[in-house]
């Protein structure tokens, strides 16, 4: 078992036949992800490197049966890129792309939950998710994520911060932990998927015995999440906050990472999280550190 | 991106919200040509983007010319918090019967637009929201629906706007909404949004904050690009596209990845230093960028030491450390060099640094972030 993708998931990458699409999408399909098809209008007929090409989304899911997206295209195209998938049957939506303006997102998300409810879009500007050895969509080096074993104890992950994704992944896989699916929920204000989305999940999922979550300054995603956790979540978890240092008023290169109005500090959403019974470490290192103990405790 | 008031009530202006006549000014004599053109009395009101300036004496009333004279004299140049004011904005005074607030932002909480308004204006609003929260009417509205004129009516009789002000009231924020999401504003805020004698209704002040994502169509916000205020430093990382906050520590940060860079700084105070800057290099960073990101480390005179933090996921170690090396030859750096490498073949970037024949008193390799930023917060002490 896994989170939302596990090795049967079909993926189409729309987007195949740019720089970014080609490149990742290929990785992907490398990692033995089943990338059956890619959309990009006008290339219909084509192939990259062996993957045949679609003029739509609805096409290439008449012809492959593919459920998941994987959305590349530049930030001007992307909305209208997410609604055609929705659109065409596809339930599973992974969006990278990076400066969507805020209320295109916002948009397209309650477009999304008021026209087709049983479609899930992770992103935007997320890293993707992966399954360890089973699905990887998106941009996460698939290597450096440790393999879950049957018997466990193996670690779900979800992350808003992409970089730190990757940190969290290494983390585990220096300490030999099993993944059992690894989130990177995105940085933007309106992100698809919530922590909370994940959360419920990974309780849910019998293949994963823990849970790492790593927030970052701005908004309450991290607040809401401790709420959650502390009503639903038994399995035991480890956390890390970054921006403890950031001033108020910048915005710390993400769209959604901003301290405003005394509102979203780093302090507020770790003690919120360790209120709801998380071990919260102050640095990537520690977060990880936190973690085998508890799974040495699991074992 | 933040605008000033002045250039938030010509955003307003865009959108057919009502707005006093007046103009903006960089020194006296244009201050007072705008009086002149506005029609006296006036009000001079220094464009900062902080709060408390009437307080500061920032804003002051003029009669006649010669007042405006004396005010625009005293408040250009004036030091309101730290921020110098450049800028006046120089309109024709208004009666005031009543002040109201009205502002649309983006509820991330729920996803939503949300609207607030008050009947009780002309103070901060998180005053009113603490003292008697149930004076400021919350509204979400789905982006998708918007907002129609007769949910705006709605709003401002279940805000108890007076009677005579509703209509004006409810006109106005069907206006201000389409400002905020045809206008790509994060924030678009009246306060106060005045009641004239006269039964008008008036934005008597502008507070617009601009989704830089969505600079691509809005063509016309390239002259609000031009008076935004950066230091030297902020300047110099804009040229070269980088993602750079300027902050007041000693050691330089370099790190790929906003949540990366943001724990680099965090680890950095953890073990008693400062970060002197945030700086974001971004997926892929090839020579070019690193060499341009040293360079505007290598600007800041504060910095006593840098440290750079990769993590390769997308980004490889070599491809990193063959940049600092280029980059190396390419700017003469004051400061010391530390470097954590790790991820995607960080061993073969180690060894790329080891062979380069740097001497270590110019860069250091250590293997964890924070053995690293131990070793960078002491060299930069």
């Amino acid at each position: 078992m896994a989170i939302f993708v596990d090795q049967n998931t079909k993926v189409i990458v729309q987007g195949l036949t740019g720089g970014q699409g080609k490149y990742h999408g290929l990785r992907n399909k490398a990692y033995g992800t089943q990338i059956v098809a890619g959309v990009t209008p006008g290339k219909g007929g084509t192939d990259v490197e062996g993957v045949p090409v679609y003029n739509s989304v609805a096409e290439a899911v008449k012809a492959t049966g593919a459920t998941a997206s994987f959305v590349t295209v530049p930030p001007k195209a992307a909305s209208a890129a997410i609604l055609e998938a929705a659109a065409a049957g596809i339930t599973f939506i992974v969006c990278i792309t990076e400066g969507i303006p805020a209320q295109d997102e916002a948009r397209t998300y309650n477009t999304l939950v008021r026209d087709f409810p049983k479609v899930r879009l992770l992103g935007p500007n997320c890293p993707g998710i992966i399954s360890p050895g089973k699905c990887n969509i998106g941009i996460t080096a698939g290597e450096i994520a440790q393999l879950p074993t049957a018997k466990g104890p193996n670690v779900g992950i979800v992350s808003r911060s992409g970089t730190l994704t990757y940190q969290a992944l290494y983390e585990l896989k220096q300490l030999g932990i099993g993944v059992s699916t690894c989130v990177g929920i995105g940085g933007d204000p309106v992100p698809g998927t919530s922590f909370i989305d994940c959360l419920r999940e990974f309780q849910a999922d019998p293949e994963t015995h823990a849970i790492i979550m790593i927030g970052e300054i701005g908004g309450s995603a991290e607040e809401e999440a401790a709420e959650f956790i502390k009503a639903n979540v038994t399995k035991p978890m480890s956390a890390y906050i970054a921006g403890v240092t950031a001033p108020a008023g910048k915005k710390m290169g993400h769209a959604g990472a901003i301290v405003s109005g005394g509102k979203g500090t780093a302090q507020g959403k770790m003690d919120a999280l360790r209120d709801a019974g998380v071990k919260v470490g102050n640095n990537p290192t520690e977060a990880g550190q936190l973690m085998a103990t508890i799974v040495a405790g699991l074992s | 991106m933040d605008l000033f008031e002045y250039q938030g009530k010509q955003y307003f202006a865009r959108y057919d919200i009502p707005v006093s006549k007046g103009d903006v000014a960089v020194t006296v004599d244009q201050a007072v040509a705008a009086a002149d053109a506005a029609g006296y009395p006036v009000v001079v009101k220094a464009q900062v983007q902080v709060g408390g300036r009437g307080k500061a004496g920032g804003i002051k009333l003029a009669n006649n010319a010669d007042e405006v004279r004396t005010h625009a004299g005293n408040i250009l140049g004036m030091d309101i918090k730290g921020h110098v004011v450049k800028r006046v904005w120089v309109e024709n005074a208004s009666d005031i019967a009543e002040e109201y607030y009205a502002s649309f932002t983006l509820d991330r909480g729920a996803k939503k637009h949300l609207l607030m308004l008050s009947r009780e204006g002309g103070v901060e609003i998180e005053e009113v929201a603490e003292k008697n929260p149930a004076a400021i009417l919350m509204l979400h509205i789905d982006p998708v629906d918007g907002l129609s004129a007769a949910a705006a009516k709605k709003a401002a009789v279940d805000a108890k706007i007076p009677d005579a002000a509703q209509q004006g009231v409810a006109d106005i924020l069907v206006k201000l909404y389409r400002c905020f999401v045809e206008g790509d504003c994060d924030l678009a805020e009246i306060n106060p949004l005045i009641l004239k004698p006269t039964g008008e209704v008036h934005a008597l002040d502008a507070k617009v904050s601009l989704d830089e994502n969505a600079e691509f169509r809005h063509p016309e916000w390239a002259e609000f690009q031009a008076t935004v205020e950066l230091d030297a430093r902020e300047l110099l990382a804009r040229e070269k596209g980088l993602q750079y906050i300027g902050l007041d520590g000693t050691v330089g940060i370099i790190a790929n990845g906003a949540g990366l860079a943001m724990s680099t700084l965090d680890v950095v105070n953890q073990v008693g230093g400062s970060a002197a800057n945030f700086l974001d290099i971004g997926g892929g960073a090839n020579a070019d960028v690193m060499a341009g990101a040293l360079e505007v480390i290598n600007s800041d005179k504060n910095v006593k030491s840098i440290f750079i933090n990769i993590f390769g996921g997308i980004t490889r170690g070599d491809e990193v450390a063959k940049g600092i090396v280029e980059a190396l030859g390419r700017v003469d750096l004051r400061a010391p060099i530390v470097i954590r490498l790790d991820g995607t073949n960080a061993t073969e970037g180690r060894d790329i640094l080891k062979n380069a024949g740097i001497p270590e008193s110019k860069l250091t390799s250590k293997s964890t972030m924070l053995e690293a930023a131990e070793a960078a917060v002491a060299l930069a002490k």
